[in-house]
């Protein structure tokens, strides 16, 4: 779609200022107190603070430990390149050894949560050099380089691990995309990575790269465990290409298949025991995104225009009293493209047409097709949706298919017309209709951030053991409840 | 959505007599280096070579009078669609699936101006592009394992034609 917030001058006047004050970035240490702080020394481009020790966890509640705190807010360049309907965490990455009493860890804020896609990425020009987090390496002693296309651009770097704290929770010695990195010392980008789109995030300078990427990194909590299982497949002859690489001085050369320990995988699904807990839950089978406290501080016109605080992404499904799916919520199973089944009705009430769906928190507007719904003239232009009538929203209707039956969701849609200057949420919409699965001819309906405000939404990974009463079918390509 | 359908329908006889043509030629010529969008028929054979699909992938999976579309399945699960005009040029492409094809294959000489339009962009959230300008319309979407788009060039489109049948 027309980037709501582009750099490019080509913007709506309303939208052209959707600014914030500017807020410096800020790093801090992660969590707990009680812990000495180790200042190393930092050497990474721009980026100048402390190194802390890791986050202390005594004293605290399972339910302290299992969440993190989301804010929405402009991004980390809210002037040049400002964010709407974006929920960012931080996430704070260490050196791998937990043994150690003495090794450094740096806190990134800023990083999007993102239940479209699996796995860690953080950009090189927002990490310490001194951190030191060692390079993946294949058994031939090669780097292991990683491209991973989006649909507005694509990310290349290096496979790194380290020890990440998700909250209060340690996940060790995890591999993770180094944005921008150059895996083994091999320069420039694999011609096939480049071919799917835009290389973003490594232009070596922090701004630069912040601004194309609108934050410090993505933290794909998805239903994948890993962000390529086929890339596991070991074929003779079988390769997916523009995804992993062995690199060297001398450049890099498609990887055949990966290892687990090679892969970048979902963080989430490498959890373990929640350490403040007495159950022995793992809290590796999913994530709850809950925004049920986000409500009417946001006009149903001019959008949130202050930051939202208010949302929690927390740790496993049904482990702890702070993640429990409700009694009689339903089930929604992915298929193997990731989708769900929604289906629509025009605006106008029309027949029904059958889309795929898709709950995704890392998209930041309502991407659906109705040609009955007016569209933005310019300057913001189509594929926006304006609807002047009611009240500049419009009341709107669609049903996602669970494994027990049909459920209606009810949303509202804002037109961008009459949307405050420095909005940084809002239900927002645009048209799309491209055919989203082979084989078929029905499109998607991105059900983005928009959707998850006022709602807990649960995203169960694919093949981990879902808590009674809330999978029951075993959901092989991960589910959502809500 | 009902007028893609509806191009899903059999073959017409002229139909099907302008795909043995285009067949014969694909199979005939020699893959060029240059086209695919905005290309000939050649190009979607030369895409096909480049991108690895077997032969017996290739499909017809509509046609019109003013058109036929080649489907292709790349060995990622990735389907790529080709509308081939009645005057032999590759107007539209079209891609669905759970990798990106290789867009500066599929595109051609077009690949250049969507990379500069998208490094313009900031990405946070953003999980569709879209361009529309007179000479190029480029629309790509989706999420890991599950990628869509389509391109197209407005001048080339055939008379009649309803854009939103490029799927």
């Amino acid at each position: 779609m027309i980037p709501l917030k582009s750099k490019p001058v080509s913007r709506a006047p309303k939208l052209a200022a959707l600014v914030m004050a500017a807020v410096l970035m800020t790093w801090w240490g992660g969590g707990g107190g009680g812990t000495p702080v180790t200042t190393i020394s930092a050497s990474a481009g721009g980026a100048i603070g402390p190194l802390t020790t890791t986050p202390e966890t005594t004293g605290l509640l399972a339910t302290t430990l299992n969440t993190l705190p989301i804010t929405v807010d402009a991004g980390p360049q809210p002037t040049a390149s400002p964010s709407i309907n974006v929920a960012y965490v931080s996430v704070t990455v260490c050196a791998p050894g937990t043994a150690s009493t003495s090794y450094a860890c740096q806190t990134i804020d800023h990083v999007v949560v993102d239940t479209g896609s699996s796995g860690l990425r953080l950009l090189k020009s927002a990490l310490y050099s001194s951190l030191k987090l060692p390079q993946v390496l294949n058994s031939a002693g090669s780097a292991i380089g990683e491209c991973e296309p989006f649909a507005i651009g694509t990310t290349w770097g290096s496979v790194r691990s380290a020890d990440i704290y998700l909250g209060g929770e340690l996940v060790s010695n995890a591999s993770f995309q180094d944005i921008g990195d150059t895996p083994g010392g091999a320069t420039g980008v694999p011609s096939d990575c480049s071919a799917t789109g835009a290389i973003q995030g490594d232009s070596g300078n922090l701004t630069t790269d912040q601004e194309a990427l609108g934050a410090n990194g993505i933290l794909g909590v998805g239903q994948l465990p890993n962000d390529c299982p086929p890339c596991l497949i070991q074929t003779p002859g079988y390769y997916v290409p523009a995804a992993y690489y062995n690199c060297n001085s001398g450049g890099c050369t498609n990887a055949q298949s990966v290892t687990s320990a090679q892969i970048v995988q979902n963080p989430v699904a490498l959890l373990p025991v929640n350490p403040a807990s007495t159950s022995n839950a793992l809290d590796n089978n999913g994530v709850l995104i809950d925004f049920s406290g986000v409500t009417g501080s946001g006009s149903a016109t001019t959008g949130y225009t202050t930051p939202i605080t208010t949302g929690s992404l927390i740790l496993g499904i049904g482990t702890e009293s702070n993640n429990k799916p409700g009694t009689g919520q339903y089930e929604y199973d992915a298929d193997i493209y990731g989708n769900l089944q929604t289906t629509y009705t025009d605006s106008n009430g029309g027949t029904a047409v059958a889309m795929f769906g898709v709950l995704d928190s890392g998209s930041n507007a309502l991407y659906f097709p109705d040609s009955t719904i007016v569209q933005c003239s310019s300057p913001i232009g189509p594929p926006w949706y304006c609807p002047s009538t009611p009240t500049y929203t419009l009341p709107l209707r669609a049903f996602n298919q669970s494994v027990s039956g049909s459920e209606q969701v009810s949303f509202t849609l804002v037109g961008l017309q009459e949307l405050a200057n420095n909005a940084i949420a809002a239900n927002i919409g645009a048209y799309s209709d491209s055919q989203s699965e082979p084989n078929s001819a029905q499109p998607l309906f991105d059900w983005g951030l928009p959707f998850f405000f006022g709602r807990q939404v649960y995203t169960g990974i694919a093949g981990a053991a879902a808590p009674s009463g809330v999978s029951t079918d075993g959901a092989a390509n991960g589910y959502w409840t809500y | 959505m009902n007028t893609h359908t509806a191009t899903k329908i059999t073959l017409t006889a002229t139909a099907n007599a302008a795909l043995a043509i285009v067949t014969l030629l694909a199979l005939l010529c020699v893959p060029s280096a240059h086209a695919t969008l905005g290309g000939d028929s050649a190009s979607i054979e030369a895409d096909r070579q480049h991108m690895s699909v077997k032969l017996a992938a290739r499909r017809t999976v509509a046609a019109s009078g003013s058109y036929t579309v080649s489907a292709s399945t790349l060995p990622s699960g990735t389907e790529i669609r080709q509308y081939l005009s009645s005057s032999g040029v590759v107007f539209a492409v079209a891609w669905s699936g759970p990798f990106i094809p290789d867009l500066r294959q599929l595109l051609g000489t077009y690949f250049d101006t969507m990379v500069i339009r998208q490094a313009g962009l900031s990405n946070a959230g953003h999980r569709h592009f879209s361009m529309h300008e007179p000479g190029l319309v480029i629309e790509s979407g989706g999420h890991q394992r599950s990628f869509a788009g389509r391109a197209y060039l407005p001048a080339a489109v055939p008379a009649g034609v309803n854009v939103q049948e490029i799927r």
